[in-house]
């Protein structure tokens, strides 16, 4: 019996053990992640057909709002240019929107403020699993988006940053148009009642809110509408999907 | 006897010399059809991939929270760790207000070199083994969609072929029968003949709310999750209180599915490993029919020998 039960508990552990060391291996191999990876075109989708593109992220009430808005990543982008813009409390700061536009132009946040703006009270869900919710102030990127003018070839909206994620690598972001044109789709300037603090963001940051926490760029350096992304970075439209995360972080 | 004797030493068991030779019988019985045992085995494999890489997301913020939001502090589990005096890691798994040191498991485990390192669910229990979040959701999503389409296959087939009905659905007198089958259960007693092919009522209980309630809760959960189908599943998120809520309970099913796989394999080991392995994978099952009692039969037994 004894014997028995010694290879029934082997046979057990070794089926897990393989389990675990054979997804290993495929998870170093050059075609794992790519089999494992065309789940998320999937993903995108069947979440658009049952969760239509111009469906609503729930809104929450003032009483849901968190203590503390917690802040993940960068805190503090250590550039000499971020710097002296905060030292002037970002008085200086102007936002280039380019690339793929009619009207190539430079935005002061006094500028973003003139253009329609909304308030939400919405949950930002970080991939780790954690979630936050926070009341966000900004102005609509649909709005800014009509007022550079998207040419037609335009397929993206990339988020350049101030923040460097070390070895000189700066983080960046995209989403599509009509994720873009989504009417909670913001360029955030004001958290809680207040400036979008430093460790959130200051002075301007995305919001997306129907999309995971590293979708939502901070320290917005500059905006520019391409067609492909595939010579940004590493390719694949963001710092954190070039380390192998989802372009569509819908869950 | 005509029939192939399968059953020697419990025949032998049961015929004293000098009684009349009531012997058992077997017959071998087509069981499980080839679309349920593909869909099991494809279940087998989706379920543990799920698991492990779902303990892997798990561990990016080992700890569960109750509502919408997390607040620091007041998840009602955390798997965390802190330093001894001398510099040493600790593991401390929080639930509630209770605390309990678990280094070597929860909280603080060996990682790839063998040294102690802070992570919610050891090594051996994540894919990958190591800390790598982004494929450990590459490994979950994917196999996601392999579970949910299996199951909507299994679901679909079960009821045109009244598989469902049938088989799984308790009737009557199976449910008069709860109380026997509960006893049986507990002296680990299992049924013969005709009774040993159909299912008995904690089984179908049981199969019935690990595909309807754990299975669908748990698909259902994940997707509320998701911050794009929260978009349209507010009742879901009101019903169980919120994101954080959701995320609980697809924790605890989680670990429901390893509950009762713990118990299916054991009730396959105690009713026979082989013939039932056998009966999933080629779908020819061994019954053992006991010796009949009626007077016929044993004048049939009789003369046949």
């Amino acid at each position: 019996m004894t014997d028995r039960r010694a290879f029934l508990r082997m046979t057990m552990m070794g089926a897990a053990g393989l389990i675990v060391a054979g997804c290993d291996r495929i998870s170093q191999s050059s075609w794992g992640p790519k089999v494992l990876g065309s789940a998320e075109g999937l993903n995108h989708r069947v979440q658009a057909l049952l969760a239509p593109s111009s469906a609503m992220a729930r809104e929450y009430r003032e009483a849901d709002i968190s203590a503390v808005f917690r802040a993940n990543g960068t805190t503090m982008p250590g550039s000499a240019v971020y710097q002296t813009l905060l030292a002037n409390q970002f008085r200086d700061y102007r936002l280039p929107v380019n690339g793929l536009v009619s009207r190539p132009t430079t935005l002061s946040i006094d500028d973003l403020k003139k253009l329609d703006m909304r308030t939400q009270i919405t949950r930002h869900d970080c991939v780790e699993g954690w979630s936050v919710i926070g009341k966000w102030q900004g102005t609509l990127l649909s709005a800014v988006l009509d007022h550079v003018g998207v040419q037609p070839q335009a397929r993206y909206v990339v988020f350049h940053c101030f923040d460097d994620m070390g070895l000189g690598t700066p983080y960046y972001e995209s989403v599509d148009l009509s994720e873009a044109r989504h009417p909670q789709t913001l360029l955030a300037y004001g958290l809680n009642d207040r400036s979008v603090p430093v460790p959130n963001g200051a002075p301007l940051r995305l919001r997306v809110s129907r999309q995971l926490g590293y979708k939502q760029a901070k320290y917005i350096s500059r905006i520019e509408l391409v067609a492909s992304f595939a010579s940004i970075g590493d390719g694949h439209g963001g710092y954190w999907e070039d380390q192998g995360y989802e372009w569509y972080a819908g869950i | 006897m005509n029939s192939p004797d399968l059953t020697a030493n419990v025949a032998d068991a049961e015929t004293p010399i000098s009684r009349p030779i009531r012997r058992w019988r077997s017959r071998v019985v087509y069981r499980h059809k080839l679309p349920i045992r593909i869909m099991h085995w494809i279940n087998v494999i989706a379920l543990s991939v799920m698991f492990f890489s779902g303990l892997q997301i798990f561990n990016a913020d080992p700890s569960l929270s109750w509502g919408q939001k997390t607040v620091p502090g007041k998840q009602w589990l955390v798997l965390g760790a802190r330093e001894d005096a001398s510099g040493k890691l600790i593991g401390i798994t929080r639930i509630g207000q209770h605390q309990f040191i678990t280094t070597g498991v929860l909280g603080v485990s060996a990682g790839s070199d063998g040294s102690p390192q802070v992570r919610g669910f050891p090594s051996w229990l994540t894919v990958p083994g190591p800390t790598w979040l982004a494929m450990g959701r590459r490994w979950h999503f994917f196999f996601a969609w392999v579970f949910v389409l299996n199951g909507l296959c299994y679901v679909g087939y079960s009821l045109s072929r009244k598989h469902l009905q049938r088989d799984l659905w308790p009737t009557r007198s199976d449910w008069r029968g709860i109380g026997r089958s509960i006893v049986d259960h507990l002296r680990f007693r299992h049924p013969h003949g005709d009774e040993a092919l159909r299912y008995n009522v904690l089984q179908r209980l049981a199969y019935l709310t690990v595909i309807f309630v754990f299975g669908a809760g748990i698909v259902l959960m994940g997707l509320a999750m998701s911050p794009r189908m929260d978009t349209v599943l507010g009742p879901v998120l009101d019903l169980v209180g919120g994101r954080q809520s959701a995320r609980t309970i697809h924790f605890i099913i989680a670990w429901a599915f390893v509950v009762f796989v713990l118990i299916h394999l054991f009730e396959v080991l105690i009713s026979g490993l082989a013939n039932q392995l056998r009966g999933m994978i080629t779908g020819y099952y061994r019954v053992d029919d006991p010796p009949t009692a009626t007077p016929a039969t044993i004048d049939k037994e009789l003369s046949d020998d």
